[in-house]
């Protein structure tokens, strides 16, 4: 279990972790997701007493982490790939770590085998790949047999086939009852491993939920309507009290009613469909709407800003509209 | 508390791991032993041609010990390269949550790489002594004449602190680049002239290897330095001693 209280990180100015409090629970995968730049990195090198706190306290099983004996048989942590000399061979990169925390030097050889890099222990890792990088750093991470994982974007880099594996690994290391805390800025990702979800934005904590509770709140699901006899359909519609929405393509979005119904009322009144489609906004999009205020480095589509006559809708007609937009009309 | 047996274990895999370990080492053998011997052949050719003064003052100890000045520079490389390779590689952060306790950390790396240090340095010493003996012919000093014996371990004791206080300053500077950009120039040239210059001799013959060499020298008769070859030891060790007291106070607060 990892406790965080308070937990506090000023660079200069500007607040990089800005009071995080939250608990990573034994036996699950909680995701740990953020824009780039939300303080992720930040927060999971506080985790490991790397980096100083302004303020606030992390605790490892309610211990501080500079005062376990043998940390990585408690922790092991993946953190930004390539931490390591690359004139060293894997083999021995992982030993000089075992021999500081007292670890048997056939652990060694078994989590190279575990991670599949056996046929390049004895290689010099600056030739390694990314891909192979990520293997080395879950080998470390996995050396001490810990208790508690922290992965920091274990994905990156790594072949499908990789990703698969990692994502088997972490579901197992959680089913063995182990903690297991992963950073990904990829909802999708997340949404195949994770069952408890901590998001942060600018360093600040805006969910910490389970993940079906974080489908169920934050992903949309409405009927699209449309007809040639339009505005008879509005008329229906509204007759029966229920609020339709005309979106910009000339359809009608409706809430909270579900498609059968609709397509029965329809048919009760003659009028003719050209499409009843039940719609369900994405988790990615969900992600989006709780992070756009938040996001640190906003990209633009490369397009130049178009001319907004005065009293025009923000949106233009015909144009994707921008991160979030669709999520704030929800809320109008 | 990590154990700090464990920890000096690790640090030696990792010292005797990495290629730069011999590359340095062995240069500093190599290039102390030859160029000492070098002189020292020169010397010998040369001293007719020398006066009563500069025969008297003749010191074929130090003089065996004229490739050090070179040396010691590939002992700076190596006491940087074992420090500074842990954040130019970005290891420092995969070592420092193995070993969280800073202190332990700095100290088991620093003991490791100042004992193999020492080994070297005395093996140094001692062949360049001889060897460069050897070369001077008639002119030789025997390891049984007063302050001799001194003098060869006080070379090996010199650059093995030389590559202690790099170690120490490559801590406080993070940087292999940067730490090399001041240590070389510093012990090749500006110690050199700021201990030769007669004005700023007062000063320069506190500089941490102007003081250090003093335990190198048999014949100090030419010499007006106010401390004596252990006395010029010491403000060796000052300097040493301040630099890792830095390099840890620094390395216990800032962010790894």
């Amino acid at each position: 279990m990892i406790e965080l209280e308070g937990l506090t990180k000023r660079y200069g100015e500007k607040l990089a972790v800005d009071h995080l409090t939250f608990t990573v629970r034994p036996g699950i995968v909680t995701g740990f997701l953020g824009p780039n730049g939300a303080g992720k990195s930040t927060t999971m090198r506080m985790m490991l007493d790397l980096d100083n706190p302004t303020s606030g306290s992390v605790r490892i099983d309610g211990r501080h982490y500079r005062s376990l004996r043998d940390p990585l048989k408690v922790v092991g942590a993946l953190l930004e790939a390539k931490a390591w000399h690359g004139g060293r061979s894997a083999h021995n990169h992982l030993l000089c770590l075992a021999q500081s925390n007292g670890i048997p030097r056939t652990r060694v050889r078994e989590v190279l085998d575990t991670v599949g890099l056996t046929s390049v222990a004895k290689k010099r890792t600056k030739g390694f790949s990314l891909g192979m990088g990520q293997r080395l750093g879950i080998a470390a991470a996995l050396l001490g047999d810990p208790e508690i994982l922290m992965f920091d974007e274990p994905v990156n880099g790594l072949d499908p086939e990789g990703i698969h594996w990692i994502r088997n690994l972490m579901k197992n290391l959680a089913a063995q009852g182990r903690t297991v805390f992963v950073s990904s800025h990829l909802m999708s990702e997340m949404a195949l491993t994770a069952e408890h979800l901590v998001v942060i934005g600018q360093g600040r904590l805006l969910a910490d939920t389970s993940m079906a509770a974080f489908i169920a709140e934050n992903s949309r699901s409405y009927v699209r309507m449309r007809s040639p006899d339009h505005e008879r359909l509005r008329d229906v519609l509204s007759g029966a009290g229920i609020t339709a929405r005309p979106a910009s393509d000339g359809s009608l979005e409706v809430d909270d009613e579900d498609a059968p119904h609709l397509g029965e009322l329809a048919a009760r009144h003659r009028i003719t469909l050209h499409e009843l489609s039940p719609q369900r906004a994405s988790l990615e999009e969900a992600f989006m709407q709780l992070t756009a205020e938040s996001v640190e480095y906003h990209a633009h589509d490369g397009r130049p800003p178009e001319e907004v006559p005065p009293g025009a809708p923000a949106a233009p007609p015909g144009g994707r509209p921008g991160w979030g937009a669709d999520w704030r009309k929800k809320g109008a | 508390m990590a154990v700090v047996t464990q920890v000096l274990q690790s640090e030696w895999t990792k010292i005797k791991s990495v290629r730069s370990t011999v590359w340095t080492l062995g240069l500093a053998v190599v290039v102390t032993v030859a160029l000492g011997a070098l002189i020292s052949a020169l010397s010998k050719n040369e001293f007719d041609k020398l006066s009563t003064r500069e025969k008297l003052t003749f010191d074929p100890t130090f003089t065996s010990f004229a490739g050090m000045g070179l040396g010691q520079l590939a002992m700076i490389v190596f006491g940087v390269l074992v420090v500074s390779n842990e954040y130019s590689t970005g290891m420092i952060r995969t070592s420092l949550a193995a070993v969280p306790q800073r202190g332990t950390f700095l100290f088991s790396k620093i003991t490791i790489a100042a004992l193999l240090a020492f080994v070297v340095s005395m093996i140094t010493s001692f062949v360049a002594f001889f060897v460069g003996q050897a070369m001077l012919g008639d002119l030789k000093a025997a390891l049984g004449d007063p302050g001799v014996l001194r003098a060869v371990i006080g070379g090996g004791l010199y650059m093995t602190l030389i590559t202690v206080f790099s170690m120490g300053v490559a801590t406080m500077l993070r940087s292999p680049m940067l730490s090399l950009g001041i240590l070389m120039p510093f012990f090749f040239l500006i110690s050199a002239i700021l201990g030769n210059v007669s004005a700023t001799k007062k000063v320069g013959q506190y500089l941490p290897d102007q003081a250090g060499q003093k335990v190198m020298q048999v014949v100090t008769f030419d010499d007006d330095a106010p401390y004596g070859p252990w006395g010029g030891f010491a403000i060796m060790a000052v300097w040493v001693i301040a630099a890792l007291i830095c390099a840890y106070v620094l390395l216990k607060r800032r962010d790894a």
